[in-house]
């Protein structure tokens, strides 16, 4: 349903989406993961072709953005992290204004506005103000004015972000509610969000995607499978796909990741099949092959510490800006 | 279309809903109700001394009142113009809203269109207001009706082109008051470009000259509606508003 491929977006300094790729199937919801500033807000832009990319493909239902925009835009409902509303203008006016923006047909656009007023909690103020709303109905009016159309895909950047507990669980409720026949992606820093309402997780940090995977795979990996981090120091001339290939064939091992390789250092990521201990395993591999064994960690993988990681790097780079 | 007219009810909605739309209609009322009573009283006063010096000269009101005071309106709505287009883009910018337009299915030139025929609206609603102190002069006299719809006519068109060029102003900013001033400033210069052709006939004068609002307008207030100002008016209303649209274009690349 949406594709990106090889995207970027560069400003006039930086560099907000560096060559991110990723697909997303029909009826999924799609949780967005990183921290504030991590191009989560300008891939949505890109997709929703609000702004165009610096470079690399990005397609909605398989229509590109760059090259028909009228018809992606038509089958997407984006609700912008500041909820796009006109203050001076009453919660019924204002969605049949989207609603003959969106082009729905005038005779539907009575009837539809109702219903995603009702489905979204917002009836009971139809004639007020938005100007006069709290955070939480404007919240929800821009989730009002995203699904009005019934868009097949829709874009949610951060829906809850100003919400009260009871409101968010109402409205991870209604995400829900949404899934099957629409395409989600939304974009949040709060984890528990994406366990709560997503099937799938890419997690960016500093414009790039660290990590794509299914909740459910993200969850086993945190509680059963042990996860280790090993790090060897070859000698020059051994290759790193050699060393990959020795922890491959081992047995119990399920998936090896090369995390990072410099200086005859080489680190990998070494998952186990679940209730297998891999660990002495592949000490003893390592030593044997006549390797150096510099580091052997167990890896508690989860969410939360992916986040942390990106969050905690993030700082440090922060940090290092402002001493100089 | 459909989408146009969808915008240009939205803002004509919006001014009627926010204070500006009163603020302008009650100025014009009053500035130019309070020069045609001028006009008029000094069209009045000269009737009755000819009248008593016995030299009955023919006297028109057209040309000795309704002209200076559309002269004059000319002048104020000047002043109204950008209090007008500031909005247009510059609260959309900053509202956010513009990530709503510009990511419905409408396309940019349908936004720059709309925009700019409700700003139209609320300008011809502004004209209409004058119109109403003129039409109490055919209630005691008998002005001619063809030059008077022949001002208006240039008035619509100079406004329409300074509109234009207000709505290209208001793209480049968030701030209203920045709109309002920068476009204050091209509108002015617009107006006084003339005053070159005074001093200098050299062909570069004349080509400034020539793109003076103010020049082009002063036919159509003698009641002449010339083809050449029609043409200059449409083709610098489409000049703004072709500028719009790429800037709006160039917003999507910038932001």
């Amino acid at each position: 349903m949406i594709k990106v491929e090889g995207l970027s977006k560069r400003y006039a300094r930086n560099l907000a989406v560096d060559n991110i790729s990723f697909e997303v199937g029909k009826g999924e919801i799609v949780g967005f993961l990183g921290p504030n500033g991590a191009g989560k807000t300008t891939t949505m832009r890109i997709l929703t072709c609000f702004m165009p990319p610096s470079s690399g493909k990005a397609s909605v239902a398989g229509f590109d953005t760059l090259e028909q925009p009228m018809e992606v835009k038509r089958r997407i409902g984006y609700l912008p992290e500041t909820p796009p509303l006109y203050p001076d203008m009453a919660v019924r006016e204002y969605l049949e204004f989207v609603g003959k923006l969106k082009g729905l047909p005038a005779k539907d656009i009575s009837r539809r506005v109702d219903e995603v007023m009702d489905r979204c909690a917002v009836a009971d103020m139809r004639s007020r103000l938005i100007g006069k709303l709290s955070k939480g109905y404007r919240q929800r009016v821009g989730l009002a004015q995203a699904i009005l159309h019934n868009p097949e895909v829709l874009i949610l950047d951060e829906p809850t972000s100003g919400l009260d507990p009871k409101q968010i669980s109402e409205t991870r409720e209604l995400i829900s509610s949404l899934a099957g026949d629409h395409t989600i992606i939304l974009s949040t820093h709060i984890l528990s969000e994406i366990e709560h309402s997503c099937d799938k997780v890419i997690i960016i940090s500093r414009g790039k995607v660290v990590a794509t995977d299914t909740v459910k795979n993200l969850n086993s990996r945190m509680k059963g499978a042990e996860s280790v981090v090993v790090e060897v120091g070859a000698p020059v001339g051994v290759e790193t796909g050699q060393i990959k290939q020795l922890f491959e064939q081992m047995a119990g091992v399920s998936r090896v990741v090369l995390r990072d390789s410099a200086e005859g250092r080489h680190s990998f990521e070494i998952e186990g099949l679940r209730d297998a201990s891999v660990r002495g395993e592949v000490a003893r591999a390592v030593v044997h092959a006549g390797w150096d064994l510099t580091e052997l960690r167990p890896q508690g993988f989860s969410l939360e510490d992916i986040f942390l990681e990106l969050t905690a790097s993030e700082k440090k780079s922060a940090g290092g800006v402002t001493v100089q | 279309m459909r989408n146009t007219l969808t915008i240009c009810g939205k803002e004509v909605k919006s001014y009627f809903n926010s204070p500006i739309a009163y603020l302008l209609l009650t100025m014009v009322a009053v500035l130019f109700g309070y020069f045609l009573f001028i006009y008029t009283q000094f069209f009045v006063v000269n009737g009755m001394r000819s009248q008593m010096q016995g030299q009955s000269q023919p006297m028109n009101v057209n040309e000795m009142a309704i002209v200076p005071a559309l002269n004059t309106a000319a002048v104020i709505i000047l002043f109204l113009i950008p209090m007008i287009s500031m909005r247009l883009f510059a609260e959309e910018n900053r509202q956010g809203t513009m990530e709503l337009l510009l990511t419905s299915p409408v396309r940019d030139w349908e936004i720059v269109l709309g925009k700019w025929m409700g700003s139209m609206v609320m300008y011809s609603a502004l004209l209409a207001v004058s119109m109403l102190g003129v039409a109490l002069l055919f209630n005691y006299g008998t002005p001619d009706w063809r030059p008077l719809a022949a001002a208006y006519l240039g008035m619509l068109l100079q406004g329409g082109c300074l509109l234009a060029i207000g709505t290209f102003i208001s793209t480049t900013t968030k701030n209203q008051i920045v709109a309002a001033g920068a476009t204050f400033a091209v509108c002015l210069l617009l107006w006084v470009l003339d005053s070159v052709s005074q001093f200098q006939q050299a062909a570069w004068a004349k080509g400034i000259a020539y793109l003076s609002v103010l020049s082009h307008l002063e036919p159509f207030l003698r009641g002449v509606i010339d083809s050449k100002d029609v043409i200059f008016y449409l083709t610098m209303i489409f000049l703004g508003l072709f500028l719009t649209t790429r800037s709006l274009e160039s917003l999507r690349w910038r932001s």
